[in-house]
């Protein structure tokens, strides 16, 4: 038996494999929240630059109706990104939440015009997203296919149905106590209905990610899916559930959608998606799983929203703000996992240094 | 002694009730006078149903003297947004965003009737002038600059596909958007025309959605759909060139015939071949610069658009107020083989 001291020495630095999910070793807590910490910091940096770059731009940026627009205009996509949150962390993802959103405003257009009383539809549509989450969660568990050809399907499923349910008709004749949502604040703030539902949702999101069993099960699953199945965690279950709850809120911001735009149309919200996936990896969410708060993504939401409005604000075309949402999205995504890869390639050059010299 | 004699007083009062009733006539609206100056330096933000959308690239440009020349001739800010496709989703967030830019007045053609007016309506709540013009939004705007009476407008392109397919036939619809105000007012009117010819029947109306590419597309599924078609009438200027490329085959020519609305510029090749024998249409560039006037009286408070009041649009010339707010450019003037080529827009 070899004693302790003549034992192979441990690595200086615990080596991070390449994105699976199942080959990953675990960063210590320390690291982890570490790297966090100071990505946080860089939103936070991030976040006065833009104010900075948007007062300079327009005195109107700070004023109480911007901010009321800054979240009208974006307000769908923040609620859509919580759910996303939970998911990348547990190593998958959903592509089709902005479809879901696209079919339940279709939904609503077309009960509408057939008559239901709309908090009928409302409840109607919300357990319709339930169901579309669910077979999202089936696919994914019970057939263990990848979410990602999973959730790719459907999207261009879930946003053909859409197309089926409503065609070319756009329902517009919404009574004004909903679409008041597009043009008055909620009561006593500044704040549009859907920034409201935003900041509520995002707390509760945030309670059970940091303070809940279900909560930290996530993290383990996005660590090593194998290792949470062993430790006694419901993997599958876990994983539905998401999926259900994604389907859910992608419905809700379907509603908020039509709503705020008096408009169901069955091509409403087409391309969102890409937007809720660059703010959740702004937010420090690593896309390969198992890292991420939701502190983070909400710094995040404020961040793309105020840039895109500022940029807005300097008579930027409308179409090109997504020159915001890409260069956003691959810096996100290059940064935070820079890190591993520079460490990673560091530690492949120091092994070969350490093997030719022995 | 009393300071003023009593025929004096009776004098003075006169005076002044005919000073008063003076000033309240010309106050009243029954005419403005044309010499209230017009503001300068307004932010007026001209909104078509979309951009690339080569009729509103006319209506609204510089350099075919449409809305944002007039803007910059009376020294106003203008700048033409939209979305990029034909629906009030796209184009609502445009309007929203121009709000929140510090508009003082949206030129607006409206891509739905409804969907806009909740926004509208706050914006003129704030004290945004809001003008429609092309296509309107009737409930939630303080005027609207139509080109030409939607009755001139269906009942001409009916007539003219009647007497060419003599009366008997059935025909189909190309029409833009299914939301689009001005294209379901024109079909309406286009409907109660074909009464009066019993012997041709509306197939079907399909939607190209002011994207060539899908008018195409429509086009060529109404024609796979109905063997049996005699002819068309595609009321937008983007698509009858559609419909018009589809139909200028072997396998259709002279068989359907095409009528519609466009600009001559586009139709110059059709019209030669023979594919459409004659269109309807007015010059865009001076229904944009007429809204753009309008839209600067109204900002500037010289016109309330009440019926009956009246201003000087520039070039135009002079234009009067007529029922539920309303504009007219002009009549509907017909293209065809003999007069086409005095155009050039």
């Amino acid at each position: 038996m070899l004693s302790p001291s003549e034992q192979a020495p441990l690595p200086a630095e615990p080596v991070v494999e390449s994105g699976s999910v199942q080959n990953r070793e675990a960063l210590s807590k320390g690291d982890r929240l570490r790297s966090l910490v100071r990505w946080e910091s860089v939103l936070v940096i991030a976040l006065a630059a833009t104010v900075v770059f948007g007062v300079s731009v327009s005195s109107q940026f700070l004023t109480g109706s911007n901010i009321f627009n800054i979240g009208l205009a974006n307000g769908e996509v923040a609620i859509m990104a919580l759910p996303m949150t939970l998911i990348i962390i547990a190593g998958e993802i959903d592509l089709s939440i902005a479809s879901t959103l696209a079919l339940s405003s279709s939904l609503v257009g077309y009960l509408w015009m057939h008559g239901w009383p709309m908090p009928g539809i409302i409840v109607f549509v919300l357990a319709i997203g339930v169901v579309l989450g669910a077979v999202n969660g089936i696919l994914v568990t019970r057939l263990g296919l990848p979410s990602l050809a999973v959730t790719i399907g459907t999207m261009t499923l879930y946003a053909g149905m859409a197309e089926i349910v409503l065609g070319s008709t756009i329902v517009s004749d919404f009574p004004a106590s909903y679409t008041k949502i597009g043009v008055t604040a909620f009561p006593h703030t500044e704040l549009s209905y859907s920034a409201v539902i935003f900041l509520v949702l995002a707390i509760v999101f945030g309670a059970v990610m940091h303070a809940t069993p279900f909560g930290r099960s996530l993290f383990a699953i996005g660590w090593n899916k194998e290792a949470a199945q062993y430790a006694g965690i419901r993997v599958k279950r876990v994983k539905t559930t998401l999926y259900m709850v994604s389907g859910l809120i992608g419905a809700l911001a379907g509603v908020l959608y039509t709503f705020r735009l008096s408009t169901a149309e069955f091509d409403n919200g087409s391309g969102l998606v890409l937007s809720v996936v660059a703010i959740v990896l702004l937010g420090g969410v690593s896309i390969f799983g198992g890292k991420g708060t939701l502190f983070g993504v909400i710094l995040a939401v404020i961040v793309f929203c105020s840039l895109q409005n500022a940029l807005l604000l300097t008579s930027f075309p409308e179409d090109a703000t997504g020159i915001v949402t890409g260069g956003l999205l691959l810096v996100s995504v290059l940064l935070p996992n820079g890190g591993d890869l520079f460490r990673r390639a560091r530690s492949r050059k120091n092994r070969h240094r350490t093997s030719s010299a022995s | 002694m009393r300071s003023t004699h009593p025929k004096w007083r009776t004098a003075i009062v006169g005076v002044a009730a005919v000073a008063m009733a003076a000033t309240t006539l010309s106050m009243s609206s029954a005419s403005a006078a044309p010499s209230t100056t017009l503001k300068k330096g307004l932010k007026v933000f001209v909104i078509p149903k979309n951009l690339g959308n080569s009729y509103f690239t006319t209506a609204d440009s510089v350099k075919s003297q449409g809305a944002l020349y007039a803007l910059k001739k009376l020294g106003e800010t203008g700048q033409e947004t939209s979305g990029t496709a034909d629906t009030p989703s796209s184009q609502l967030p445009i309007i929203q965003a121009d709000i929140s830019k510090g508009a003082n007045a949206l030129v607006i053609s409206a891509t739905d009737p409804q969907a806009l007016c909740p926004t509208l309506n706050a914006a003129m709540k704030k004290g945004i002038t809001v003008v429609t013009y092309d296509s309107d939004a009737p409930t939630c705007r303080s005027l609207f600059v139509n080109q030409a009476t939607p009755q001139g407008i269906g009942d001409a392109q009916v007539d003219l596909l009647a007497s060419e397919i003599n009366d008997t036939g059935e025909i189909g619809i190309v029409s833009a958007s299914a939301s689009d105000t001005n294209q379901n007012t024109w079909i309406s009117y286009m409907k109660q025309e074909l009464k009066k010819f019993p012997k041709m029947k509306l197939d079907t109306i399909v939607y190209g959605n002011d994207d060539t590419a899908t008018s195409t597309q429509v086009t060529q599924g109404l024609l796979s759909r109905y063997p049996n078609l005699k002819g068309i009438i595609s009321p937008t200027s983007i698509g009858l060139p559609a419909a018009a490329a589809v139909l200028d085959t072997s396998q259709y020519r002279g068989k359907i015939k095409l009528v519609g609305l466009a600009t001559p510029n586009e139709m110059k090749k059709y019209v030669a071949d023979g594919t459409v024998k004659a269109f309807v249409c007015w010059n865009p560039a001076d229904l944009g610069y007429l809204a753009a006037y309008a839209a600067v009286e109204l900002a500037s408070h010289a016109i309330t658009g009440a019926k009956g009041q009246s201003f000087v649009a520039g070039k135009l010339g002079r234009y009067t107020v007529v029922a539920d707010h309303t504009i007219v450019l002009g009549v509907p003037f017909v293209f065809n083989k003999s007069n086409i080529n005095n155009f050039n827009f």
